[in-house]
């Protein structure tokens, strides 16, 4: 089966559903890829490229190009929904959320019920998560635990490029308003991602790997640092469960607590950061509903609850590591032995 | 003296199988073993299987103790006579290297990729291994299954024969776009297919539902079936699990689809969590449940087989013999034990919808004799 990166997988996700079904539109900054610069209208395909051929192969009335402007994507996107259409809108870092949150918060997420199940609300907002590149407080956060906090919206955030594709063609034939949280700096990850379009189903977790020792819970770029820390730790004779729960938003409550249920210790890694996050969410749903199976206290791997640093020595510190991940499961391993 | 020493090495089972994990071995050191049998357990990520002694000798040495995780080729135990000193064995097992990829195995692995043939219109995968002057082997795999099914079957049958395991239409990673899901028409795709291949007259080898297309096809090209083996056959009785048949068109999730895969084998164990995701991820394309309610609705309606060729199977003229598991929650054993007059049965016990994985190594030998006396 073909290698493709995250990048690919979305790209042909967004082609295959655009083909398939004609109410399917993108809308955003630079999605045709900075439109008017010397005619080359489809040259780059969003910041990042995600969007890349979908100008040329689907026109202007379906990939259409927008002043930097989010509350007027974002309300259009949410209304354009509302009359028939799929938009795909794309939020280009997700902390620029602050300026469109009404038409996300109090309007898309808000559509089905407040019109008594008359209106639907077929909205994907694609948006990038993630610190690592030195883009400073502005430009890196990881936000989807506010996302997940509204109820009406759902929330993806994908860890690799299989998931990604069926995730994000799921998102699109969701009737209901999606954030598709995409890490930037896992783009180029490649995984076997089928030619063929396929759906996932929300609220089903992965499971990584199998263990009985520890349950570890790990979203985006935590799961491979969290694999990486399971490696070190399988080594010293602790095998670890890898959950990746995929969408926080419907959360598979079952398979965590399924596996929590099973080794009674619980590791949760979330690069968000600590409060009133999904490791907090997580941790109380545990403490909740499996309280008398645990044999340790949950413990968190997070971000410190401080804006992102710009100093790359200080964000690789920010960032939760293998190193941190591994310590943590130690600790959770060792104790009451 | 070290020519006396056989390396026992991790085998490799399937397309995708790179390491294996010794769950325990069924002999000790000292015993003697003879070719054929159950030496250990091994498993992968996809499946335990039980490995069986590659010849017989003495088992001198194990080298991988429960619980190791080796690459394929990797060095699992020393056969060796009496004769051959214990330093020996030492020196043999510290000399030893896993085979580094030469360019006649880099081209094995080429060749033991899976390619894409026209069937008159249908694109199907398949995989071939082997080669030789004896007449091809052709295996067809169940409902819902895929090629992969035949990893441990298939290796086994490709020696001095090219060996063919088809993805059917619908299925794996052939086309999910048929116009016709009934065994006559699946049964002249086969015909088709052999075309492609230049096959004229096979050995044929079906499971299941690829047992039922298996029929068919004998009935209408008698000429082309050297020998006939019908593993848990479809179409030999009026009954089949309609629960299972609904149960897998319908599941969509991890845990609905454990619990209908955990009907096809006697030891629930053997199915995997990756065999699991194998089959979901297989579902989930587009096109899949539409394809396979349309195979259950033309093979299986309302919980019954609707083509049922018993009789038929007893007229034909090539030789026939049935498999089957005694503890099968798919197609009862009774189908098999029915036939048993006319025909070779052979109930294996403690054994479920699948025992061309289950017991592996006796299915082989039974397929390999079928084919050996006709040959």
């Amino acid at each position: 089966m073909p290698l493709k990166s995250i990048r690919q997988a979305l790209n042909e996700a967004l082609a295959q559903e655009m083909r398939r079904d004609p109410r399917v539109v993108v809308i955003g900054e630079d999605v045709a890829g900075g439109a008017g610069s010397q005619g080359q209208r489809d040259a780059y395909g969003g910041v990042l490229g995600v969007t890349k051929g979908l100008f040329g192969e689907f026109g202007e009335s379906r990939v259409i190009d927008t002043p930097i402007t989010e509350s007027a994507i974002m309300g259009a996107a949410a209304g354009a929904a509302v009359t028939g259409l799929r938009p795909v809108a794309e939020l280009m870092f997700c902390d620029f959320l602050g300026v469109c949150f009404d038409q996300i918060l109090n309007q898309a997420a808000k559509f089905r019920y407040m019109f008594g199940g008359k209106a639907k609300t077929p909205l994907v907002i694609r948006t990038m998560i993630g610190a690592g590149r030195s883009a400073a407080a502005q430009h890196s956060q990881s936000l989807y635990h506010i996302f997940t906090s509204v109820p009406g919206l759902k929330c993806v955030v994908p860890s690799n490029a299989y998931d990604a594709k069926g995730l994000l063609i799921e998102a699109i034939r969701d009737d209901d308003p999606v954030i598709f949280c995409e890490h930037k700096l896992m783009y180029d990850l490649r995984a076997e991602v089928p030619d063929e379009p396929y759906t996932i189903p929300f609220g089903e977790a992965n499971i990584v790997r199998d263990g009985d020792d520890v349950t570890v819970i790990a979203l985006a770029r935590m799961v491979r640092y969290a694999d990486e820390a399971i490696d070190a730790l399988a080594k010293e004779g602790i095998e670890c469960e890898l959950i990746d729960p995929r969408t926080t938003s419907p959360l598979d409550e079952d398979t965590i607590l399924e596996s929590v249920e099973r080794t009674g210790r619980l590791v949760v890694v979330d690069e968000a950061t600590p409060r009133c996050s999904m490791a907090a969410d997580i941790a109380a749903l545990v403490a909740d509903k499996a309280f008398a199976s645990l044999k340790a206290p949950v413990k968190r791997v997070t971000a410190p609850h401080t804006p992102v640093p710009f100093a790359p020595s200080l964000e690789k510190l920010y960032i939760p590591s293998p190193e941190r991940i591994a310590d943590a499961v130690r600790e959770v391993h060792r104790y009451g032995r | 003296m070290t020519s006396e020493i056989t390396a026992i090495t991790m085998p490799k089972w399937g397309l995708t199988m790179t390491e294996g994990t010794v769950v325990g071995w069924l002999k000790q050191e000292g015993q003697s073993v003879a070719a054929g049998e159950e030496l250990l357990e091994i498993e992968t990520t996809k499946i335990t299987n039980v490995m069986e002694a590659p010849a017989s000798g003495i088992l001198r040495r194990i080298v991988a103790a429960p619980g190791a995780t080796l690459p394929v080729g990797g060095l699992l135990a020393l056969a060796a006579p009496e004769s051959v000193s214990e330093g020996e064995l030492d020196t043999f097992i510290s000399a030893f290297a896993v085979p580094e990829p030469t360019a006649e195995t880099t081209a094995d692995a080429e060749a033991a990729k899976p390619r894409e043939l026209d069937a008159a219109g249908l694109r199907l995968r398949y995989l071939a291994l082997g080669e030789g002057d004896s007449v091809p082997a052709l295996l067809l795999h169940g409902f819902g299954a895929d090629l992969n099914t035949w990893m441990f079957t298939q290796p086994a049958l490709a020696e001095g024969r090219q060996v063919i395991a088809l993805d059917l239409p619908g299925h794996g990673g052939s086309t999910k776009q048929i116009d016709h899901a009934d065994p006559a028409s699946l049964a002249d795709t086969i015909g088709h297919a052999l075309d492609a291949l230049g096959i004229k007259r096979t050995h044929l080898i079906g499971h299941s539902m690829g047992g039922g297309i298996a029929i068919s096809f004998a009935l209408r090209q008698p000429e082309r079936v050297a020998t006939l083996s019908l593993i848990a056959s479809a179409s030999l009785g009026a009954e089949i699990n309609g629960a299972f048949i609904e149960g897998f068109v319908r599941a969509a999730r991890r845990r609905e689809a454990t619990e209908v895969l955990n009907l096809l084998v006697h030891d629930p164990g053997l199915v995997s969590r990756t065999m699991v995701e194998d089959v979901l991820r297989y579902k989930r394309l587009d096109g899949v449940p539409a394809v396979l309610a349309r195979i259950a609705e033309a093979w299986f309606p309302t919980g019954g087989q609707r083509i049922v060729l018993r009789d038929a199977v007893a007229s034909l003229k090539s030789p026939v013999q049935i498999i089957w598991g005694r503890e099968d929650r798919i197609i009862p054993v009774a189908h098999a034990e029915e036939l048993a007059a006319g025909i070779p049965v052979h109930i294996f016990e403690q054994t479920g919808h699948l025992p061309h994985m289950e017991k592996s190594g006796e299915v082989n030998r039974l397929i390999n004799r079928l084919i050996q006396n006709q040959a």
